[in-house]
């Protein structure tokens, strides 16, 4: 399959793959961060967070309609408010939905899993009714089109690189909040031992109300991101949502470091192995690839080590 | 009532209880319904072989399994190419670039028929294969996971990605699959063409008949020293272990009987609606499968089933006459399920209605009154026993 190439084309295709997986590494780390933190904080499997998602990606078409109707002077800068609206939007959603319905079932994890099903399917409608059935596209700002030649064959594209920068920033964001605040350790500590917790006078309901909040946010977000490389519709989010669970469950379900390099593991392996084979091979053999080696390491790549 | 378990694995209120499944599948709804709604029943009870399955998986022995759409495709597809060889015989391909192979794989250029299909020649290896294939893939899975104890949520993830894995390589192969669009134009088994009415009302009897059979042999798990252990097992499943079972094993029979009890729900919805496609396999289908268990209620075996006809009958005639509400309706019956009545239908029957049933049938159905006592003291969520027993 090498034998049709030089060796500098070859390069390059690696290179430009790898940046294509790069893309698809931010999105899958985004959406992923989210879901490690709802998963991992509370073991809820939130199948709705593809939906969470989406609203994040509506979110941010309709404020870049409003700038551009009415605030054209300042369309260059409308991603930063749509992405903040989109983090509040989805946050609150998310929000709402765990006090009316997740926080009765915390026990039951696979009913958690059955019931947020319900809900995307919910959601899905609701977007379907209420901005139609048709995906809708953003308009880039002039800044974000176009692409940086590196190379004479090589070149990437100013929004791809962008959307990187902002995964990278939110993860550290991320990372911080978690690692470094007062509040993150609240967080740990409930992971790690709720009832211990709750002992020390941490309101673990609240916590995790929040922490379901900010999984639900970084969606958010991640929809906003997602708009930059691609149209909204109402099932996008369903697309994503088989292949970020396995970024989660690979990667270690506690772990924020795992959950980087599984994305990174499967996002790359998918998209140099697609130029080679058709689209569908690729990802079935990473898919498949996962699935074996989750049958033979069912805790993932990185686990946090706890007793209980 | 101990007693009557060791000498038979039926209690009374069950015979009762499947009599009048039976009488209602063989005569009322023959009799009621006309031939084109009578297809529609006989689908929807393929799904529930499915339910049932998941009864016994998901209620008995606390497995969920978000793949049962891939058993299902499984035995559906291997029906269908046995039927699609039939159909494509030398006579009826000659316009073919290579006659005698079935028409999708002419179209994607492909010149022999594939080591994959040469044993649905013959119809004895396809029944075989209907029930084999799928028990074994549910094997190598089960026991794969299970020995590494691996369970719960991400048994359910695993085997949701095995559904998006199958459905993307039988949409990916085209030439082996059909594609996206299935295996399609079936027209006759062993001779026998299965597209007329008379043909499809016979298929909907076998169906009922199998079904049926099936059933027996669900209770029969439920009621032997296994089912025992599969219940002792989801609500504790340590002290199983230390009692000296192992648990895996146990876990991946019953992974295995769920599948080939959806693949028999496969075959058979291949033989009646007369193709198959990938859009059985997947996500979405496999997710809605669980659905019809919850609500029927899961730990009730008769209650799948006719979880399955309600839930399937509101999808038809809803999607008929407001497509826009059904999402609604489905997603709420997820939320419902789960929030409202975790034991399902069977679980309102047996608190609400079950109790007044007594007085007007006298003694006989006092017994049936008395299984209140069972399904309720299970605590209401069924794999969440443990922490609410604590």
């Amino acid at each position: 399959m090498f034998a049709d190439y030089s060796l500098a084309e070859l390069g390059s295709i690696f290179v430009m793959q790898g940046f294509a997986g790069l893309i698809l590494f931010s999105v899958f780390v985004l959406m992923a961060l989210g879901l490690a933190i709802i998963f991992g904080q509370m073991g809820v499997i939130n199948m709705a967070h593809g939906e969470f998602m989406i609203l994040g990606a509506y979110v941010t078409y309709f404020t870049s309609q409003f700038f551009l109707n009415y605030l054209p002077s300042l369309f260059g800068a409308y991603f930063f408010l749509a992405m903040i609206l989109a983090f509040f939007a989805a946050g609150a959603l998310g929000m709402a939905v765990e006090w009316l319905m997740i926080r009765r079932l915390y026990k039951r994890p696979l009913d958690t899993l059955l019931a947020t099903w319900g809900l995307s399917l919910i959601l899905q409608q609701v977007y379907r009714s209420v901005f139609g059935p048709r995906e809708v596209g953003v308009e880039l700002p002039n800044w974000m089109m176009g692409s940086l030649p590196v190379t004479d064959m090589v070149e990437v594209q100013i929004n791809g690189l962008f959307v990187m920068a902002l995964t990278i920033a939110i993860t550290v964001a991320v990372a911080l909040l978690m690692y470094k605040s007062a509040w993150g350790k609240q967080v740990r500590a409930v992971v790690q031992n709720r009832v211990m917790a709750g002992a020390v006078g941490i309101d673990t309901e609240k916590v995790d109300r929040y922490t379901f909040g900010l999984g639900c946010g970084i969606a958010g977000i991640a929809g906003s991101a997602f708009t930059m490389i691609g149209s909204t519709g109402p099932t996008s989010g369903q697309l994503y949502i088989v292949d970020t669970f396995l970024v989660v469950v690979f990667g270690g379900a506690q772990s924020l470091l795992g959950t980087i390099a599984s994305a990174f593991t499967i996002s790359q392996a998918q998209s140099t192995m697609e130029f080679f084979l058709s689209g569908s091979m690729a990802k079935v053999l990473t898919l498949l690839g996962v699935v074996i080696i989750l049958m033979l390491r069912p805790q993932g790549l990185f686990v946090i080590k706890v007793r209980r | 009532m101990l007693k009557s378990d060791r000498t038979f694995f039926l209690r009374p209120q069950d015979m009762i209880g499947i009599a009048v499944l039976a009488f209602l599948l063989i005569v009322v709804l023959p009799l009621t319904l006309d031939n084109f709604r009578l297809q529609f029943v006989g689908k929807y009870l393929t799904y529930a072989f499915v339910a049932l399955g998941l009864v016994l998986c998901w209620g008995y022995a606390g497995i969920l399994s978000l793949g049962q759409g891939v058993f299902f495709g499984l035995g559906g597809y291997c029906m269908a190419m046995f039927l699609k060889l039939e159909a494509s015989s030398v006579e009826a391909t000659k316009i073919q670039t290579t006659p005698g192979i079935p028409d999708f794989m002419d179209w994607n250029q492909i010149t022999a028929l594939p080591y994959m299909w040469q044993p649905f020649n013959s119809l004895t290896l396809t029944l075989i294969a209907v029930i084999m294939v799928p028990a074994l893939f549910a094997f190598i899975v089960g026991f794969a996971m299970f020995k590494r104890r691996v369970g719960g949520v991400y048994f359910a993830i695993i085997t949701q990605a095995l559904a998006a894995i199958m459905t993307i390589l039988i949409i990916g192969q085209q030439g082996y699959t059909g594609g996206i669009n299935g295996i399609t134009d079936l027209r006759t088994l062993n001779g026998w063409d299965i597209r007329t009415d008379s043909a499809k009302t016979i298929l909907y009897f076998v169906c009922v008949g199998l079904l049926i059979a099936c059933i027996l042999i669900a209770y029969f798990v439920k009621s032997s020293k296994l089912g025992r252990i599969l219940v002792a097992m989801r609500d504790k499943e340590d002290r199983v272990r230390f009692s000296g079972y192992d648990v895996a094993n146990f876990k991946v029979f019953v992974f295995c009987l769920a599948a080939s009890l959806s693949a028999i729900g496969g075959a058979m919805f291949t033989l009646q609606v007369g193709f198959m496609s990938p859009s059985f396999v997947g996500i979405v289908p496999s997710i809605e499968m669980v659905i019809y268990a919850a609500v029927g209620g899961r730990l009730s075996i008769l209650g799948a089933i006719y979880g399955t006809l309600l839930v399937n009958w509101a999808k038809t005639s809803f999607s008929e006459s407001f497509p826009e509400l059904w999402l609604f309706g489905l997603g709420g019956l997820f939320i419902a399920v789960v929030l409202i009545f975790p034991n399902g239908i069977a679980g309102l029957w047996q608190s609400y209605i079950a109790p007044h049933l007594g007085p007007l049938f006298g003694g006989a159905a006092k017994r049936r009154a008395s299984p209140p006592a069972t399904p309720p003291a299970a605590p209401p969520s069924g794999t969440a026993a443990p922490a609410a027993a604590e």
